[in-house]
């Protein structure tokens, strides 16, 4: 067993258990209240400049993307981001609102890497520490154990741990070396979901990502839902309630929220506008005329549904594979 | 029938699918490769996607490894922790993986080209492939073939092979007997010595000499005395490929 190897990169969150108890002893509760509110309310009531902030999922796939518009067009200038992300993490870079991301993973799968990752990197305009997709979603257990560090095998040996911000351990049982993972108790969690109740109560139709480990690692949580649902429907499926509604901090009704992503069983994404976009960003400013026109010009997500156009959505609803 | 370049890529991979094994699938030529698989040779072939699809069918081609259609008819639609967990405690038999830039023991570049802090160019990093091949049995990676791609050493390790050789992976805290195992690229199939854990080449591709995959390898590839040759894409595998796989040619 060698010495205890550390990532170079410094954390941008405490994983001290005792402080997130104690703020979160303080700052949430149990009892049932209404949460609905406006895109812009929820993201003006619980982000600050400085927050670190994640989203869920990933891959234009229940994304949050009408909350990230909204990040956008109240010009946040200094956020911390968590990171795997497609589109809805692109418009945070490109809309200048991200100075340090603790990525995963950036890029458009088939269609290609990030042009806006690319220019911000590059240019040092935004600083990355590097994670794989799994230890982003154990440091969120961690965090929702309520414990600093989760021991795991990734990232060991690799230039991904050295530019992280994890150590290497000896496990206590058998020597083993390790990599210790610090917990990431996130300031603002952001997850789309099928559907919830006023209090958030959230139910997700299909694979679940790390909505779970979000949703019980964020202090402060906004869900936006396509539905908002009878609690009544709640209270028959409670087996069905992924978040729980005392995780939760705002509720906003957001039809058609992930698109132009997807939303299995209710909507394809919109595979042409991904297209048209992906070209466009090609140049910086055809990333800031995208912005302009379909993040900053609507001002609220019932006006960007305008722009989007009701036969779209419906078409899009119609070629939903189904079961 | 006449093939292009891609084509091959995906039925070489699609070959090195084993019927009853599960795979991590990524998304690309794997996606094609397993689809193809499950309707040639591996119609138990598990393909798992990291976000949480298990077993789906493969009927229609997923866009991403979250897409809905990786989990269309399958076993189960569950979440990224587990898959990744079912993976470190020794489940999950292989892993597809790409790459900008491979070694000689396999270890794989999707970070930056030049240094991490202000690149030359920024990839799009690690995202579940580091997991995957820190976890997996056996790796295989799908690569074009070029002498700026198969490197002496990549300029960022995101994905562990077998690091610095033998012992390497093991010295790391990695669980032993797990790793690299094949390179299918769109010049040959390689694999790797067993003793020194060094690429070898095992096959070429259908045209392609064994002087032209030295040429646009950039390390030293060990050429064993008998070095076999890649059949084509079989009449069968076109068909499908095109008539059922990627009728709308988003990859080929």
């Amino acid at each position: 067993m060698g010495e205890q190897e550390s990532g170079l990169n410094k954390l941008l969150l405490s994983p001290d258990a005792n402080d997130i108890r104690e703020w979160l002893h303080k700052n949430k509760s149990m009892v049932l209240k209404d949460k609905v509110m406006s895109e812009s309310e929820a993201i003006r009531t619980f982000i600050r400049e400085g927050c670190y902030i994640a989203t869920e999922l990933y891959g234009s796939v229940r994304a949050p993307m009408s909350l990230c518009r909204e990040v956008v067009r109240q010009g946040f200038k200094d956020l911390s981001l968590a990171g795997q992300g497609v589109m809805e993490t692109e418009h945070l870079i490109s809309g200048k609102c991200v100075k340090r991301i603790e990525l995963t993973y950036q890029g458009w799968e088939v269609y290609g890497i990030s042009n806006i990752l690319r220019r911000a990197a590059e240019s040092g305009e935004v600083t990355i520490s590097e994670w794989s997709n799994a230890s982003l979603a154990w440091r969120l257990k961690a965090a929702a154990m309520g414990i600093p560090f989760i021991p795991t095998r990734s990232m060991l040996g690799t230039d991904t741990f050295k530019y992280s911000g994890a150590k290497t351990i000896e496990c206590p049982f058998t020597g083993q070396k390790l990599v210790a993972l610090p917990a990431s108790p996130v300031d603002v969690g952001i997850i789309h979901v099928h559907r919830a109740d006023l209090y958030g109560n959230c139910q997700i139709d299909g694979i679940t990502g790390f909505a779970w480990e979000l949703a019980r690692a964020s202090k402060r949580l906004i869900i936006s839902c396509e539905e908002i649902i009878p609690t009544d429907e709640i209270r028959k499926y409670p087996d069905r309630t992924i978040i729980p509604w005392f995780l939760v901090d705002a509720v906003v009704h957001a039809p058609f929220g992930s698109y132009p992503g997807e939303m299995c069983y209710y909507y394809e994404r919109d595979k042409q506008h991904i297209k048209d976009y992906i070209d466009q960003t090609e140049t910086e400013e055809g990333a800031q005329a995208y912005l302009q026109k379909w993040v900053t010009g609507p001002k609220s997500h019932a006006e960007f549904l305008e722009l989007v156009g009701a036969e779209k959505m419906d078409e899009l609803r119609k070629a939903v594979l189904g079961r | 029938m006449e093939y292009k370049s891609n084509e091959l890529l995906i039925c070489i991979a699609s070959r090195q699918m084993e019927d009853g094994t599960s795979a991590f699938i990524g998304t690309g030529i794997p996606m094609l490769a397993a689809a193809l698989a499950k309707r040639m040779h591996a119609p138990n072939l598990i393909p798992l996607f990291e976000f949480g699809g298990v077993g789906g069918t493969l009927e229609v081609l997923p866009l991403g490894v979250g897409d809905s259609k990786t989990f269309y008819k399958a076993w189960a639609a569950l979440v990224i922790c587990d898959l990744m967990e079912t993976a470190q405690r020794g489940m999950v038999d292989y892993g597809f993986l790409g790459g900008a830039q491979i070694d000689m023991y396999g270890n794989l570049n999707s970070t930056v080209i030049g240094p991490q802090p202000k690149p030359k160019v920024r990839l799009p990093g690690s995202g579940g492939a580091n997991d995957i091949g820190s976890s997996c049995w056996k790796t295989i990676a799908v690569m074009q073939h070029t002498a700026r791609r198969f490197m002496p050493k990549v300029d960022f390790v995101t994905t562990a092979g077998y690091l610095t050789g033998p012992g390497a992976r093991e010295a790391a805290g990695l669980a032993p007997n797990s790793g690299p195992y094949r390179v299918v690229s769109n010049l040959a199939l390689m694999g790797y010595d067993e003793e020194t854990k060094r690429m070898k080449l095992l096959a070429t591709n259908p045209g392609v000499t064994v002087q032209q995959v030295v040429e646009n390898t950039g390390f030293e590839l060990i050429i064993p005395d008998k070095v076999g040759i890649n059949e084509p894409p079989s009449d069968k595998e076109l068909t499908l490929l095109r008539n059922e796989i990627d009728p709308g040619r988003l990859y080929i």
